[in-house]
């Protein structure tokens, strides 16, 4: 019997109940469109995820000087100032691993414009900060060389900073005041939103680093020494962040004259391995949530299963039929194993339809990033036509192995 | 000299009820030649249903030989018993057998459906079987259109389909009216004269009264076997048909 014979046997037969085969699809389309809205909310979460991470610069490794110990008590990470401008300017000039090093002094205060007033952190920087950061700049222009290195009284400020002192007004050529030191807003820049952390990262007012050392931080020992809170590295396209990190922190030693066996006087933090392990706990949970989806794709199955069964039982005649004229036990299986397959796959098709309507409904219900990939889609359904196989394999073996003299005669 | 196209040999059946053994046939050996027409008779319970089951390679016997056209089919696996099946017999059955909401011509055609005839080859064969039994018109009908008559002869027909050696009858007029009956009849005689050989299991008299040899059966035994004039059915619907008007 061939193949084609064999499926339009099997769609008469289902034909034949038309509401029993949809009540038995049912149970397939809802396990297939579960699986595939879950793995979409999953899929969408953990590429939120990566963005944030792309968003931060997934290449990005950021040096702190290290925590000090002063008779026993420890102080906190950047307590010690022992990185300086010049690491950060030696570790852009002499590794080529490296595309960007921008050094940053950290400090907070009150930003004052006319009436307004807001709380917030600065940082005096150089141009490099915005390449290693991502970062780029909406409205007006980066800093000049000269303003850089000249101490100038000029300021870039974030979005969450501009809507406060501002409101609607352009910040651009206005003047703000830190510590009473007057500044002029030459740029905005784009917004980046929360952090993984949940900080603000629009928070923010990034100042020349010179203008910060001698103008806004103003105490004297830090005007005179050459010396950084952090410096943010941006490591080169293609480059293994690790491999970076270790030459990052082999020509910060040298530089330092750290000894063998002395420990760093300075912390690098991968920032991506952070990430990493956020995005990993996002694809267990996605994971997670296409496992639960496919437990209703089992139960479809074995709604599959009873209704193979209560058709064997129904069509025992006709399977005695089949036998006398020359059926043999492998037709039969085949026959009601095609059938089974055919109920499962037709349901899985249903379930794309109702899957790819019902996710996009949930992304903009709920609002939720979701994301359809063809392989959630081939996967449903291939996992649909294996349970059809699966749960129909048990019935059409008992049609299979019926006894023809005993299926004719069956009433 | 021809060999029987059927030959048994002590053929034997007995079933298990729990522990003991009970007998349904208890050793036939006879000869049926090609081109006879044989009616089985006996009250129930007295092997002939058992013995068409064997006939029809429907079950395997206990013991014994059966060799149908020179082929020992007492030993066959099942795939292969489903192939002389369908190769070499006919079946017809007392309630028809046809397939809900399926027509006629996909009714006659199932049997070729097995031996892997392609979809055309179906049809046509189908068409001429169904022709061969006066319902070439009636093929695109389904069971519930047909009378009982209609249905056996759709039946017929699908015996026919698989160009059997061998036609086995099992109460083929059970389930109709006399008339009907008599009809059924004369197509298997007709079917019989061009060479087809039939057996039929009857408990009636008047039907096994149009074969030519009627084969008693009782306790598992055959009892008497005897040959008889057969009456011509299409005689009979001849004569009967005025009557059959009032």
């Amino acid at each position: 019997m061939n193949f084609l014979a064999t499926l339009r046997v099997a769609l008469r037969a289902l034909r034949v109940n038309k509401l029993r085969s949809a009540l038995t699809m049912l149970g397939i389309i809802i396990g297939v469109a579960a699986v595939i809205i879950m793995v979409a909310v999953g899929a969408g979460a953990q590429a939120r995820v990566e963005e944030q991470i792309r968003a931060l610069g997934s290449n990005l490794i950021i040096v702190f000087s290290a925590s000090a110990t002063f008779t026993g008590a420890r102080s906190g990470a950047g307590s010690l100032q022992t990185i300086s401008e010049d690491d950060a300017y030696a570790i852009g000039r002499e590794l080529e691993e490296i595309q960007a090093a921008a050094p940053a002094l950290r400090g907070s205060g009150q930003v004052v414009s006319g009436n307004a007033n807001w709380s917030t952190i600065f940082y005096g920087i150089t141009n490099d900060y915005f390449e290693a950061r991502e970062w780029t700049i909406v409205e007006g222009r980066p800093f000049e060389p000269s303003e850089i290195y000249g101490a100038a009284k000029v300021a870039i400020i974030g979005q969450t900073v501009a809507t406060n002192l501002f409101g609607d007004a352009s910040p651009v050529d206005q003047v703000v005041r830190i510590r009473k030191v007057p500044l002029t807003v030459i740029g905005v820049l784009e917004r980046k939103g929360q952090s993984l952390s949940g900080q603000d990262q629009d928070d923010i007012v990034l100042v020349p680093i010179s203008t910060a050392r001698k103008r806004v931080l103003g105490s004297t020992s830090l005007a005179k020494s050459r010396s950084v809170g952090s410096i943010s590295v941006k490591v080169r396209q293609g480059i293994d962040v690790g491999v970076a990190e270790g030459k990052v922190r082999e020509l910060l030693r040298q530089r330092h004259r750290l000894q063998p066996g002395q420990d760093d006087d300075f912390n690098v933090r991968n920032m991506a391995e952070v990430l990493q392990t956020q995005e990993e706990s996002s694809r267990v949970m996605a994971m997670l949530l296409a496992a639960v989806a496919s437990v209703s794709l089992v139960v479809g199955g074995i709604g599959i299963m009873n209704i193979m069964l209560v058709s064997v039982t129904e069509r025992t005649r006709e399977i005695g039929l089949r036998m006398a004229v020359g059926a043999r036990s492998r037709d039969i299986l085949t026959q009601f194993l095609v059938e089974a397959v055919v109920l499962s796959l037709i349901g899985g098709f249903a379930g794309i339809a109702l899957g790819v309507g019902g996710s996009l409904m949930v992304g903009q219900l709920a609002g939720w990033r979701i994301e359809l990939s063809m392989a959630s889609v081939a996967l449903a359904v291939g996992f649909a036509g294996a349970v059809g196989v699966f749960f129909g394999f048990y019935p059409a073996r008992k049609a299979a192995s019926l006894l023809p003299i005993e299926a004719l005669r069956y009433e | 000299m021809s060999e029987p196209l059927i030959r048994t040999r002590s053929l034997a059946k007995h079933y298990s009820m729990g522990d003991t053994e009970v007998p349904a046939l208890r050793g036939v050996s006879l000869d049926i030649d090609r081109g006879e027409f044989v009616a089985v008779m006996g009250p129930s319970g007295s092997g002939k249903s058992t013995f068409m089951n064997l006939l029809g390679c429907l079950d395997h016997p206990s013991s014994g030989e059966y060799w149908l056209s020179g082929q020992e089919v007492s030993r066959l696996s099942g795939d292969e018993l489903a192939a002389v099946r369908n190769r070499k017999i006919g079946f017809v059955f007392q309630h028809f057998n046809l397939l809900p909401r399926t027509t006629a011509r996909d009714n006659v055609a199932l049997p070729l459906l097995y031996r892997g005839a392609t979809a055309a080859e179906r049809h046509d064969k189908a068409m001429r079987c169904l022709e061969q039994v006066g319902l070439g018109d009636r093929h695109h009908h389904q069971p519930t259109q047909l009378s009982g008559g209609q249905q056996q002869r759709v039946a017929i027909a699908r015996a026919l389909a698989s160009d059997p050696m061998l036609i086995l009858a099992d109460e083929p007029t059970g389930a109709l009216d006399s008339r009907t009956s008599v009809e059924i009849m004369a197509l298997l005689q007709a079917l019989n004269r061009q060479g087809l050989t039939v057996v039929l299991v009857t408990h009636e008299q008047d039907v096994a009264a149009y074969a030519g040899r009627i084969i008693h059966f009782r306790d598992g035994r055959v009892v008497e076997d005897r040959a008889n004039a057969p009456r011509n059915a299409a005689g009979d619907l001849t004569a009967a048909s005025p009557a059959g008007a009032s």
